[in-house]
């Protein structure tokens, strides 16, 4: 690749980026809808649990809200950053999708583009959680630990946008994008021990959650902001790693192979 | 009859020609299978029948060469139809040059594959020297498209949507401002450039669209049925901007429509489509010209008969038919005869109650060679919508 198709490649990931939020902060009601449903997961199982007694599972000296938040977050993540990888079809669906492909950037660049746009929001919505969680009375975190949650964060959202590429690629409408959200996006939060400990889980289901990688993000979170975890944060980092580098490669290639007709 | 139109002295072309572009040995066409294969050269008659295959190979492969778009057997599957269908096509650089057909015939169809967003079922072409499916990047920077339906942002405002554009193509800051402005003037949107686009009007908005494809500034630029749906005030003032656009600018066009009096209005040249294949392709009015001559009609009611008989006298009728109430007289130039035809009436002592001229038009043509009418097929023609602003070249 020529320095200046690179050159070119790059700033149209910047333009691409800047397309993101421009359109992300004109559109204020998105911007609250994002933050609207994990607030109210935060703000009502928090306050419902906090006086509900020890929690088995939960180390001794963790409160619930501590406990939640990182699991909020990581449900805040998992939400944002699958909406901003599907968001391709809303391109689609509005004809912009063909002014980007037929345009001569070259694919990964859209990629690149689009998964920064969705890293960003999706790691300031996670930080407004973080906030609003620590105002509900979660434990405040230390600042190596607080900068530490930032590149599980950006795991986290990059796997899911990753995700969300791969479906919008094979995706022709957005007929099939409540099924998605039914049966992909809410069982992966439900499974990843964001709400209590997987202890609680029977087995079977516990093996499920063995392989979901929002639970290794939601487990190395909790590392960085409460001190605590279920696995070394060394393995949460490198499943989520894995997982990290194979969905962005997966959404990568189906989006170079999709066609627009 | 379309490579005869190939040796026309080549167009003028303004400011954007770029010159003769670099390309690699992989772009020579049919010279590479030269005669030169055909062994040692005898002496006698076979020389010059060599030479004159060579001068015509040579002029074919310049042809090719020259080509804004060359397409060989392009042929598009889905399932089992087949949109597009074996279809050879030349397009010469500065030409304006029309796809038209009913929906469904193919026209979008070859757009997207020549426009890189569908690859070919087999086949190939190449636009502005460029191979469609192997220099994809290539043939993008070089080219400019609106597609048929809207692709623009509708949360940003139309100066955004450009700005956005002006990146995607690797402009600088300085160079987007000025090529903003400049194409904003072209389409008369200056002073809506700064409301969102879900603001806009379909006719501002396809404006606007048609502004965007030309601000890089390519060699080749596509249009999809560029007045869909459009009323007819605001089709004719992007007549306006295509045409003047292909003049001034130099821009080789390729559109689609399915409507008569636009491919008539616009294009140097007509693909007439049916069923993913190219059915005729000529000028406008040398399709017109080829299914036959103008008819006048006369109606009366004095003895028909008498009448014709005295009308065989002129030479320049070519045939005369009548049936009850009417006679119908073929004639080149119509319009130069009437009066001729209405006095000898008169000598006839016959009245005549009313003359009709009828000229061909492109939708005989295409009733010609398709077999039917556009109405029949195209659902999404609205009679009303598009009457057909009168007058042309």
């Amino acid at each position: 690749m020529s320095a200046a198709r690179l050159k070119g490649d790059l700033y149209a990931i910047y333009s691409i980026w800047l397309r993101e939020m421009l359109r992300f902060f004109r559109l204020k009601s998105r911007l609250f809808g994002s933050i609207a449903s994990p607030f109210f997961f935060l703000a009502f199982l928090g306050m419902g649990f906090r006086n509900i007694g020890r929690i088995p599972g939960i180390p001794e000296g963790v409160d619930y809200m501590s406990f939640l938040t990182p699991g909020i977050i990581g449900m805040t993540l998992l939400f944002s950053a699958t909406f901003a990888g599907l968001s391709v079809l809303w391109d689609r669906e509005f004809g912009f999708l063909k002014e980007i492909m037929v345009s001569p950037v070259s694919r990964i660049a859209i990629v690149l583009g689009r998964t920064a746009g969705g890293l960003t929001t999706g790691i300031l919505q996670a930080l407004i959680i973080l906030f609003l969680g620590i105002m509900l009375g979660m434990s405040l975190p230390s600042i190596q630990g607080l900068i530490l949650s930032l590149v599980f964060m950006i795991l986290i959202a990059t796997t899911f946008i990753g995700l969300g590429l791969a479906f919008a690629s094979k995706m022709e409408d957005m007929s099939g994008f409540s099924l998605i959200m039914n049966f992909l996006i809410f069982p992966l939060f439900f499974l990843s021990g964001a709400l209590y400990p997987l202890d609680q889980f029977p087995e079977l289901i516990k093996i499920l959650a063995y392989f979901n990688p929002l639970t290794y993000g939601v487990d190395g979170l909790r590392y960085c902001l409460i001190g605590t975890s279920a696995f070394s944060p060394l393995t949460d980092f490198a499943v989520l790693g894995v997982c990290c580098a194979a969905m962005l490669f997966l959404g990568a290639y189906l989006f170079e192979t999709t066609e627009v007709n | 009859m379309d490579r005869e139109l190939m040796d026309r002295e080549p167009m003028d072309r303004g400011p954007m020609d770029r010159g003769p572009m670099d390309r690699g040995p992989m772009d020579r066409g049919p010279m590479d299978r030269g005669p030169m294969d055909r062994g040692p050269m005898d002496r006698g008659p076979m020389d010059r029948e060599l030479a004159n295959g060579i001068e015509r190979e040579a002029r074919q492969a310049k042809a090719i060469d020259d080509a804004a778009i060359s397409a060989r057997g392009l042929t598009k599957r889905f399932g089992e139809t087949t949109a597009v269908d074996n279809i050879d096509l030349l397009i010469r650089k500065g030409e304006l040059f029309g796809l038209l057909g009913a929906n469904g015939a193919g026209k979008s169809t070859i757009i997207k594959m020549l426009t890189t967003m569908l690859t070919p079922t087999s086949g190939e072409a190449k636009v502005w020297g460029y191979d469609i499916v192997r220099e994809r990047s290539q043939v993008r920077s070089s080219i400019g498209v609106v597609f048929q339906d809207p692709a623009l942002d509708g949360m940003l405002t139309g100066r955004e949507n450009l700005d956005f554009h002006g990146r995607m193509y690797g402009m600088d800051s300085a160079l987007r401002k000025a090529r903003i402005a400049d194409v904003l003037e072209l389409v008369d949107l200056k002073d809506k450039a700064d409301i969102q686009m879900q603001d806009y009007s379909g006719g501002m908005k396809r404006r606007l669209e048609i502004a965007r494809g030309l601000m890089h500034r390519p060699h080749v630029l596509f249009l999809d049925e560029p007045t869909i749906g459009l009323d007819a005030q605001t089709r004719r003032y992007i007549w306006e901007y295509i045409s003047r656009m292909n003049r001034e600018m130099g821009v080789t066009i390729i559109l689609t429509t399915h409507y008569m009096e636009e491919a008539d209005f616009l294009c140097d040249r007509v693909a007439i489509m049916d069923r993913g294949r190219i059915v005729a392709l000529d000028r406008p009015e040398n399709l017109k010209d080829a299914i036959g001559s103008d008819t006048i009609t006369l109606v009366t009611d004095s003895d028909k008969d008498a009448l014709i008989r005295s009308f065989q006298s002129f030479s320049w009728i070519k045939s005369i038919s009548s049936d009850n109430g009417s006679i119908k007289l073929q004639v080149d130039h119509a319009q130069s005869r009437v009066a001729e035809i209405v006095l000898e009436a008169s000598r006839n002592n016959a009245v005549i109650s009313s003359v009709g001229l009828h000229k061909p038009t492109l939708e005989d043509v295409f009733i010609k060679f398709t077999g039917k009418r556009m109405e029949e097929n195209g659902s999404r023609n609205k009679r009303a919508e598009m009457a057909p602003p009168r007058g042309g070249r």
